[in-house]
């Protein structure tokens, strides 16, 4: 398998001495779904923004794709998000006023393509999460399952690499969010490797893997969905799920 | 995502061998051992640019009339202040073009030996007609008489009009029209006649040719009434009479004392120097020449001349324009931090989110250029209109104009652009 994320001894500090991360290792291969998973102040919103490429850590090594990131200036760090690295935010951040469409061709205005391929591959996207029909709609004729749906299109409409999903349950009801964390799902079986910054430990539990972060270092990296200690879970579901085995999709 | 993933196990080749965008990778080991290829960052398209830069403008119009006013009101001022000053110029060029810049005046000067006043011979209109050149000449003569609307009037009533004995081809040379009844020939010349300049017509409240007025000591008819002579305004101001009804019943003595000729443009300058020694061969030194197209030449470039005080107030509306660009930039930038996060995060490069607002800025701006512009021209096709001059609105000063409002934009979204790029790209997922 190829390594997509690969954090060595990674520690951040911010300015005033916090510390958010301390010696962070985390590999996650081509494929996978994980869960980044911990309360607020664990620190996994730092951890995103150094897998997303989006901060540099002040000690260890991040590669992203196999780009070693520290070597990368910004404008090749930027070239990276466009074309590796896929987000998906827990507010959305559609441009109002725009359609669908364009919002999702928005994924790929800063990858090169001309226009006309871009708004080809939008409607494409589109069509993957299920809102074919939607293309021409505007953010505010949309619910909000659907318009994290389309947030979803913009993140992968590039293909890229690495889907980092922040909290893309936390602004929706119960039902929008199980229908976006099924077409990750789904996106994982087709071979996407996802990762999901969550608190919500209902959502983490039902991923493959789940990296649980306190005080800013990994306290547990678990394969298998179904630990025992949650309760709620049907234990007949759960078996069948433990048996499934970790990072099999199928 | 999706397709991708089968083809790639399909064909076998390694997991990196995946084009994107324009970047072509090389099929490499694995991740980290490897040399991967350079990232590069795409390019925006000028149409991408122009897209990214007015999406700020296209979702709050009314800020957008509000901020670009500022800049119109400024080059509006400017351009109709310009426009203005150059249709009143090229009214007086035209005026110019049509009256001919051939044409000389010769006066008696003061004598230097005595002092006095020299006389002009009197026949020194047909010598200087004889000059090589000339095409028409004629000749003034003042005469010693009053003129007054009728006898009832008091003779100390001066109303600033002297009475000129006329050659009959003075009309010719100064290219004056006749605007009522006619001017003066050899018959009405001999009789009691009198053509006035448009100012004494005025003054002595004649409006048409037919009526009388009092001159010397009887009634005139007024045969005819001049339209404005801008090359001659001495000649707006007279009562003309006929040289020999001057002289049987004025008691004009015969020497005239303005003598004026019109050449082919080519000899103007020949005969400007044979004109004193012709009209007087002895003191061809008391003899003064003048170019009334001079005057009105120097009058148009004053005309042309703006007023700086009003120019100076546009460019303070331009000024305080330019201020309300920056501020209305800088505010957009802090309203869409989560716009400059989010575009970052797409794959952004700091030239990218720098260009998206310094391209906002110049549109901002170059709207308001646009629209003063239009409103400028518009002022002075209504100024032009009402006081009936040729519209102008020179081309340098659109063309300064815009460059102005070009530069304005530049420098007032440069610095909320530099702001905006270097905004942390995490911001985005600091959401709500």
């Amino acid at each position: 398998m190829t390594r997509v994320v690969g954090l060595t001894g990674v520690t951040k500090e911010y300015a005033g001495g916090v510390t958010a991360l301390r010696e962070v290792d985390l590999t996650v291969e081509e494929g996978e779904l994980v869960g980044i998973v911990g309360p607020s102040g664990s620190g996994k919103s730092t951890l995103l923004h150094i897998v997303g490429t989006l901060d540099r850590p002040t000690y260890g090594t991040v590669e992203i794709a196999g780009f070693d990131v520290a070597a990368l200036s910004d404008r090749e760090l930027s070239a990276l998000r466009a074309r590796h690295v896929g987000f998906v935010f827990q507010a959305f951040h559609l441009v109002p006023g725009v359609s669908a469409r364009d919002n999702v061709a928005e994924g790929l205005l800063y990858s090169g393509m001309p226009r006309a391929v871009r708004r080809r591959r939008a409607d494409e996207a589109l069509a993957r999460v299920g809102l074919a029909d939607r293309a021409g709609h505007r953010p505010h004729e949309l619910s909000g399952g659907q318009k994290q749906r389309v947030a979803i299109a913009r993140a992968v409409v590039g293909e890229p690499d690495l889907l980092l999903a922040d909290e893309p349950t936390g602004a929706l009801d119960t039902a929008s969010g199980e229908s976006v964390m099924e077409l990750l799902h789904e996106l994982s079986a087709a071979g996407a490797t996802i990762a999901v910054i969550t608190h919500d430990t209902e959502v983490a539990d039902r991923l493959p893997r789940r990296v649980r972060l306190r005080d800013g270092a990994v306290v547990e990296d678990v394969l298998g969905r179904v630990p025992d200690r949650v309760g709620g879970n049907v234990p007949g579901r759960a078996h069948g799920l433990v048996a499934g085995g970790a990072g099999a999709d199928a | 995502m999706a397709r991708r993933r089968p083809a790639r196990g399909g064909d076998g080749t390694g997991p990196e061998g995946t084009s994107q965008g324009g970047t072509v990778q090389e099929g490499t080991g694995g991740a980290g051992t490897g040399t991967r290829p350079r990232l590069v960052a795409a390019r925006l398209s000028p149409r991408d640019v122009l897209h990214v830069g007015s999406g700020g403008l296209r979702s709050r119009p009314l800020r957008v009339v509000l901020s670009a006013l500022g800049i119109a009101i400024g080059i509006a001022t400017m351009i109709s202040v310009i426009g203005v000053s150059a249709s009143s110029e090229e009214q007086l060029m035209r005026r110019l073009d049509q009256l001919g810049t051939d044409m000389l005046v010769a006066t008696p000067g003061k004598s230097v030996f005595s002092g006095e006043e020299v006389e002009l011979s009197r026949n020194a209109v047909g010598q200087v007609a004889r000059i090589d050149g000339v095409q028409h000449a004629g000749a003034t003569g003042t005469v010693d008489a009053d003129v007054r609307r009728n006898a009832r009037i008091p003779a100390d009533d001066g109303v600033g009009v002297s009475v000129q004995a006329a050659s009959e081809g003075l009309l010719k040379v100064v290219r004056g029209e006749v605007g009522s009844g006619t001017w003066l020939n050899g018959a009405t010349g001999r009789y009691p006649a009198v053509v006035l300049g448009h100012v004494s017509a005025e003054r002595l409240g004649v409006g048409r040719a037919g009526q009388q007025v009092w001159l010397g000591d009887r009634y005139f008819t007024v045969v005819g009434i001049l339209d404005p002579l801008p090359l001659a305004p001495e000649l707006e101001r007279s009562a003309l009479v006929g040289w020999d009804a001057a002289e049987e019943l004025l008691g004009f003595d015969g020497h005239p004392t303005a003598v004026y000729e019109r050449s082919a443009s080519d000899a103007v300058s020949a005969v400007r120097d044979l004109l004193p020694a012709t009209i007087d061969p002895q003191n061809p030194q008391d003899i003064e020449v003048t170019d009334p197209s001079a005057k009105l030449q120097a009058r148009a470039a004053s005309e042309g001349a703006f007023d700086s005080l009003l120019l100076g107030l546009g460019g303070i509306a331009l000024l305080v324009g330019g201020v309300g660009v920056a501020n209305t930039m800088i505010i957009s930038v802090l309203e869409r931090r989560y716009e400059i996060g989010l575009r970052r995060s797409l794959g952004a490069a700091r030239g990218q989110i720098r260009i998206q607002f310094v391209t906002e800025s110049l549109l901002l701006s170059g709207l308001g250029g646009a629209v003063g512009v239009v409103l400028g021209a518009a002022a002075t096709a209504l100024f032009a209109h009402v006081d009936g001059l040729p519209w102008v609105v020179p081309a340098w000063s659109v063309a300064g104009g815009f460059g102005a409002t070009l530069l304005i934009g530049t420098l007032a979204g440069l610095y909320p652009a530099v702001r905006a790029a270097r905004l942390s790209p995490t911001l985005a997922l600091h959401a709500v």
